[in-house]
């Protein structure tokens, strides 16, 4: 396998991999199963329609949208039980405990199964390859791009957090701090925390206007607090002068994107998770690539993944969510 | 006189001017009359709370359901708004105070005739509220975009310069004060914190004053309920999560007695503004957040330590007088 890829540039292993499928569409699609945290869950709905679109791509590709009726890790472990069962080629769960899964993936990878992790992440162990949706450096850098995108003349920006322990944003926050020098004129007046209620949250964004009655801008990197920030905008009669952004679902952005308190908020889109869960998959299953630290594998239209030492990768930027689209996923998610 | 300067009232009167005295060195603007406005509006929903909280703490009794009860009740309005958009605000609010105050019953009836322990009661049932909120909504938020512009925008429509949710807090306010000292009612809650043996003796029904304090802080919640979820426009599971412990704080600031009986309305009033003012006052003085939460504690904790030294205080006159008056006699 190494020495294939040795020898074989990029275009030729492509025709190889095209040729192999159109040799296994004779035979039995690739049947990979798309496990998930729970079923009915909209995010999850998203990420099949995404899977969906890949395997139409890809052609011999059959998927199976699969996951327990609730967010427990038994649940799942069933499930995946009964995909060995079924002698499925592989497998990409999204998981609902890191390490108790393992045990289960691990006998499915030893009947040859691929098995890959995306969204919620297995212990390497348990798994070839994880899919994180983004990495903590594209978030940092996402959350005051957004913010910069609408002050071309800089401006006074603050941000507003979940609790002071929360490791995700203060990992964020540090990242983006990180990266604020490539954004001129842009200044960080300071960082307050709404503890993921919508009233400390409410009331720490209307404090924050009231210290700084110049502000531009108030980054929430949290979905509690994104959506309080806007409704404080909102009652203060700021819209258009201070712009709420950060990290957000779009069911729960869409009034104040309607409102104009926030112009855009980002968040990892689904569909194009389960479709290069789909891809990653794809590719493992018919050897095409390995899941070898460093490696990059090709995921179709979003580019190809990187896997550090852990055998894992960022798929994305954050995807951005606006007027321009937030109808089409307000309903999903 | 001497004795109202001396009460709880006029220190906590005092302690509040000192705070916004020592705000305004530091933020000039917290105390024009605009902000503090805002700062009563954004107090009211925990005022309307901690007066349904004293009354059932004057029984000698303690709601901690009334957090959950309002988290239930504001689903139920927004869940009901998001399918019958048409539904009038009047209908919304009518029904936020009747479903509250089942709830409220419900506890009350525990109290009443099983006679189980009303913090034990009030934990199960705020519990079994959270648990429903999850049923009903499958854990799903129900979000600004979903509701009507009605619904939301009653609370903080103005109305002769206050937002209609200040006006709540005022009238809440003015009804359970004259409630309290002009009903039969109202001074049955204190004769069963009191005492309750003597209370019976004067023909008072404990476990039925009791389930009426319960049928009234779950009323208050019920309609705390609605204007909470309009306020922030977005209804889940955990909206308004450990806010109990909050209202129960406003009530021991304001000093009423965790031993029930003794209190005053106008205590709680101030209670709850002193703990509205700090929570509003915290975020533009410029303190790191990780000093917020331990001033709020202290802040507890020193009004506490006041009350119970209060309460110590006057039992020894009391006792000394009256051994003065027997050394005279």
């Amino acid at each position: 396998m190494t020495l294939t890829r040795r020898l074989f540039g990029g275009a030729a292993m492509a025709a190889a991999l095209l040729a192999g499928g159109a040799a296994q569409a004779q035979e039995d699609p690739i049947r990979i199963a798309l496990v998930v945290k729970a079923l009915g869950i909209g995010f999850f709905e998203a990420a099949a329609k995404g899977a969906e679109e890949a395997a139409e791509e890809l052609g011999n590709v059959e998927v199976i949208y699969t996951g327990p009726t609730d967010t427990t890790a038994e649940g799942q472990i069933e499930v995946i039980n009964s995909l060995i069962a079924q002698q499925v080629d592989a497998i990409a769960v999204s998981a609902n405990d890191t390490d108790a899964l393992v045990p289960a993936l691990k006998k499915a990878m030893q009947r040859g199964i691929t098995v890959i992790s995306w969204d919620s992440g297995v212990a390497p162990e348990g798994r070839q390859l994880h899919l994180n949706p983004s990495s903590n450096p594209l978030i940092g850098n996402m959350i005051i791009k957004m913010a910069a995108d609408e002050l071309p003349e800089g401006g006074k920006v603050a941000v507003l957090s979940a609790t002071t322990t929360s490791t995700n944003q203060n990992i964020w926050i540090e990242e983006m701090n990180k990266v604020l020098g490539d954004y001129e004129g842009i200044e960080v007046v300071g960082t307050v925390y709404g503890d993921d209620l919508a009233d400390k949250s409410y009331r720490e964004a209307t404090g924050l206007m009231q210290t700084y009655p110049d502000l531009d801008a108030i980054i929430a990197p949290t979905s509690v607090g994104i959506v309080a920030a806007a409704r404080a905008v909102e009652d203060a009669g700021k819209i258009g002068e201070v712009n709420v952004t950060g990290l957000g679902l779009p069911s729960e952005m869409a009034g104040a994107i309607a409102s104009g308190a926030s112009k855009s908020f980002a968040i990892w889109n689904p569909i194009d998770l389960g479709y290069s869960a789909t891809y990653l998959a794809y590719q493992l299953a018919t050897e095409a690539a390995e899941a070898a630290p460093g490696a990059s594998i090709p995921m179709g239209r979003m580019g190809t993944l990187t896997l550090d030492e852990n055998a894992e990768g960022a798929m994305a930027d954050p995807f951005v969510y606006d007027a321009s689209n937030i109808d089409a996923f307000k309903d999903i998610f | 006189m001497m004795t109202f300067l001396k009460s709880r009232e006029a220190m906590l009167g005092a302690a509040i001017l000192l705070l916004l005295f020592l705000i305004a060195s530091r933020f000039p603007a917290f105390v024009a009359p605009a902000n503090l406005v805002r700062v009563f509006t954004d107090t009211s929903p925990l005022l309307i709370l901690a007066l349904g909280q004293t009354v059932v703490i004057l029984t000698r009794c303690i709601d901690l359901s009334v957090a959950a009860n309002l988290a239930l009740t504001g689903m139920v309005c927004a869940m009901l708004n998001a399918a019958m958009p048409g539904l009038p605000v009047a209908a919304i609010l009518l029904l936020a105070v009747a479903l509250g105050a089942f709830m409220g019953a419900l506890n009350g009836l525990l109290v009443w005739k099983l006679a189980i322990p009303s913090i034990v009661v009030t934990l199960g049932t705020m519990t079994i509220f959270r648990g429903i909120i999850f049923l009903i909504s499958d854990g799903a938020w129900v979000n600004a975009h979903e509701m009507s512009a009605s619904f939301t925008g009653f609370p903080r429509s103005t109305v002769l310069g206050l937002p209609v949710l200040a006006w709540f807090g005022l009238l809440v306010a003015v009804l359970v004060a004259v409630m309290i000292a002009r009903t039969p009612l109202g001074r049955a809650f204190y004769a069963v914190g009191g005492n309750p043996h003597a209370a019976i003796y004067t023909g008072i029904d404990v476990g039925k004053t009791q389930f009426w304090a319960f049928t009234l802080s779950g009323a208050l919640a019920g309609l705390t309920g609605y204007l909470w979820v309009a306020r922030y426009a977005v209804a889940y599971v955990d909206i308004a999560g450990g806010f109990e412990l909050e209202v129960v704080a406003a009530c021991v600031i304001g000093g009423i007695s965790i031993a029930g009986g003794a209190g005053t309305i106008l205590g709680t009033i101030l209670g709850a503004l002193f703990l509205g003012i700090v929570k509003n006052a915290l975020p533009v003085v410029d303190i790191s957040p990780f000093w917020q939460m331990a001033i709020s504690g202290t802040a507890i904790i020193v009004a506490v330590t006041l009350n119970v030294r209060n309460a110590r205080a006057k039992g020894r006159i009391i006792l000394r007088s009256a051994q003065a008056e027997g050394a005279t006699a």
